[in-house]
């Protein structure tokens, strides 16, 4: 027994290193170890309905289809129009803009509120507990709710001009982009400002102490140990808002349904009114291509800034 | 020495620097307190009233009236069949997601296979696939199978997008038991299985939390899927049915506020039953 310990030790520690098979049950090295066959259901399952389909799609961009009966074969046809089709670029541009506009107002907000509600007053938990209430419902129900408080007869425009102006906020590109970046505000923040609110808790309090022995303010210590400590939530909370930005789409489709013409289209809605609503499944599938190249390399950079991939045992952040 | 604060004098002695008064951030706190009240103070009170009064009251003053007419209205549109089609969807993929993500988990912590690392690294690239990329091949699938319009597709489908943020949070909690556990374990001639369920399970359990809140979340407010491969009435879950109610009866805010608020009445409910485990549970996605 002593020797089995001993040679475990020795092998123990090393986390990806090292790739050996090990017999189920035989080894005891660091303990017995599962075989591969654990990840299969999971693996199998996410291959099918996550993987396949982006092949699928690569795929269906030469075929022409609506819906209905067998894709016929239309060769390069939907990449040449996509090649000549200004809506494609300009609906990267509208994606881009929420996602940019989303993260500049979702980090700072959602970074101060939640390293003050970090602090244990009763009444900062009631205030948190309020916070949250957004984060619960669905996109669809803060869209919809939105649609109606904003509607331009019956909502708070036609009673609050001196904030509305005539009202006719989704007549407007740039009031229609700011509802859009509001709501998502509003229904995202609580979640940014939980990340964080755990992240600044889990700071050792003595790193605040000795500051403020060496007389620095409250500002300074914002950020010189605030922010560098929450560093790796920064990280999880950006990703989770770039891949929001990519994927914003309820609360166009209810909101704006792209409008005013097509100045709130962004590429996932264009996909989506390309493929249901004009029933042009090929150059959906050019489009959709689209989005997954933009996805892959965001997520690819996102994962090497952040070091997931690393499979560190204080993987933090996610 | 005391600090004082702005919801009344507290007074608590003074440790550390980070408890004086700190007036901007109470004004922030109060100003955002108001952003999310306000509206939600909105939705409540034109849901109660009808839409005459509401019209001309408009959205902010105090109610003068009470009914429970838009409600019984939103009622009558198949709100009824959409709960219980959502809360078999929300269960159906918890339960999938349960089944599959913890061995996979527990395999990318303690196997060496390079099968099972070349899995965790799709699963970090999963994250990013936006699931309207895939929206239209899973439609195609879901049409050569004859699975459309059927709850069975929006199931498999929510259960598949969940499962590369659960094992990334799950693993991250499986990380966390050391492997002097697993080797008194061995020690004791435990077997992988039993090492699964009697070590890594019970000691994970925060992470199984989080995971279950975030699977059921993710289901329960799903729209795309629903959307793009349901199409009968009685397939509706809730979300789409307040899109639909909303297509019906736009202009109609009372009655689209009740409707809104029954929608997200039982998700309010089990916050307010269980704030605490699914507060610490979201937290859990940003790692400990």
């Amino acid at each position: 027994m002593a020797t089995k310990r001993n040679s475990s030790e020795m092998q123990t520690g090393n986390a990806e290193g090292q790739v050996r098979r090990p017999k189920k049950g035989a080894s005891f090295v660091g303990g017995a170890r599962p075989s591969g066959l654990w990840a299969v259901p999971a693996a199998v399952f996410f291959f099918i309905f996550g993987i396949l389909p982006l092949f699928i799609v690569v795929g269906l961009s030469f075929f022409k289809w609506n819906g209905l009966g067998t894709p016929q074969f239309a060769g390069g046809q939907y990449w040449a129009q996509f090649i000549h089709d200004p809506k494609v670029m300009k609906s990267v541009g509208v994606t881009l803009t929420l996602t940019i506009l989303g993260i500049v107002t979702q980090t700072p907000l959602s970074l101060l509120l939640g390293a003050w509600a970090a602090g244990r007053q009763r009444y900062r938990a009631v205030y948190t507990a309020i916070y949250f209430i957004p984060y619960l419902l669905s996109g669809t129900a803060i869209a919809v709710a939105w649609r109606a408080m904003l509607d331009p007869n019956f909502g708070m425009p036609s009673k609050m001009r001196w904030l509305f102006g005539d009202g006719n906020i989704f007549g407007n590109a740039s009031s229609a982009i700011a509802v859009l970046v509001f709501v998502s505000l509003w229904q995202f923040t609580p979640f940014h400002a939980l990340l964080y609110q755990g992240a600044v808790r889990a700071i050792p309090k003595t790193l605040y102490e000795a500051a403020s022995i060496d007389g620095a303010g409250r500002i300074r210590q914002f950020f010189c140990i605030t922010i560098p400590q929450v560093r790796n939530t920064l990280i999880t909370s950006l990703l989770f808002q770039v891949v929001g930005g990519l994927t914003a789409f309820d609360a166009i489709l209810v909101l704006t349904k792209g409008g005013p013409g097509t100045d709130t289209q962004n590429t996932a809605y264009y996909m989506y009114s390309t493929a249901f609503k004009a029933y042009n499944y090929g150059y959906s599938s050019v489009i959709a291509v689209v989005l997954i190249v933009i996805a892959t390399i965001l997520s690819l950079v996102m994962v090497k800034v952040s070091g997931y991939d690393k499979m560190r045992s204080e993987l933090e952040g996610i | 020495m005391a600090t004082k604060h702005e919801t009344g004098a507290v007074k608590i002695p003074k440790r550390r620097s980070l408890e004086r008064p700190n007036w901007a951030a109470g004004v922030l706190s109060t100003l955002w307190l108001l952003v999310v009240v306000v509206p939600l103070y909105i939705m409540v009170k034109a849901s109660i009233e009808d839409k005459p009064h509401y019209s001309e009251e408009g959205p902010l003053s105090l109610p003068t009236m009470f009914t429970l007419d838009n409600y019984t209205n939103a009622l009558d549109q198949g709100f009824l069949q959409a709960f219980i089609n959502t809360a078999i969807v929300t269960v159906s993929v918890v339960a999938i997601v349960l089944i599959v993500v913890p061995p996979l988990a527990f395999a990318i912590v303690r196997s060496r296979s390079k099968f099972v690392n070349g899995v965790f690294q799709i699963m970090l690239l999963g994250i990013a696939i936006p699931v309207q990329a895939i929206i239209v091949p899973l439609f195609f699938m879901i049409r050569s199978v004859g699975l459309y319009d059927n709850l069975i597709s929006v199931i498999v489908a929510s259960a598949a997008f969940s499962i590369p943020m659960c094992t990334i949070v799950l693993t991250a909690s499986m990380r966390q038991i050391t492997n002097e556990l697993y080797e008194a374990m061995s020690v004791d001639g435990a077997s992988v299985v039993r090492i699964f369920f009697q070590l890594t399970l019970p000691m994970s359990k925060s992470g199984l939390a989080t995971v279950i809140i975030y699977s059921a979340m993710g289901a329960w407010n799903n729209f795309m899927f629903p959307l793009i491969l349901t199409q009968s009435d009685s397939n509706r879950v809730l979300t789409l049915n307040l899109y639909q109610y909303q297509s019906q009866f736009g202009i109609d805010i009372p009655g689209m506020m009740a409707a809104v608020i029954l929608s997200v009445l039982p998700i309010l409910v089990v916050y307010f039953i269980g704030r605490r485990s699914l507060v610490d549970g979201m937290m859990g996605m940003g790692g400990k």
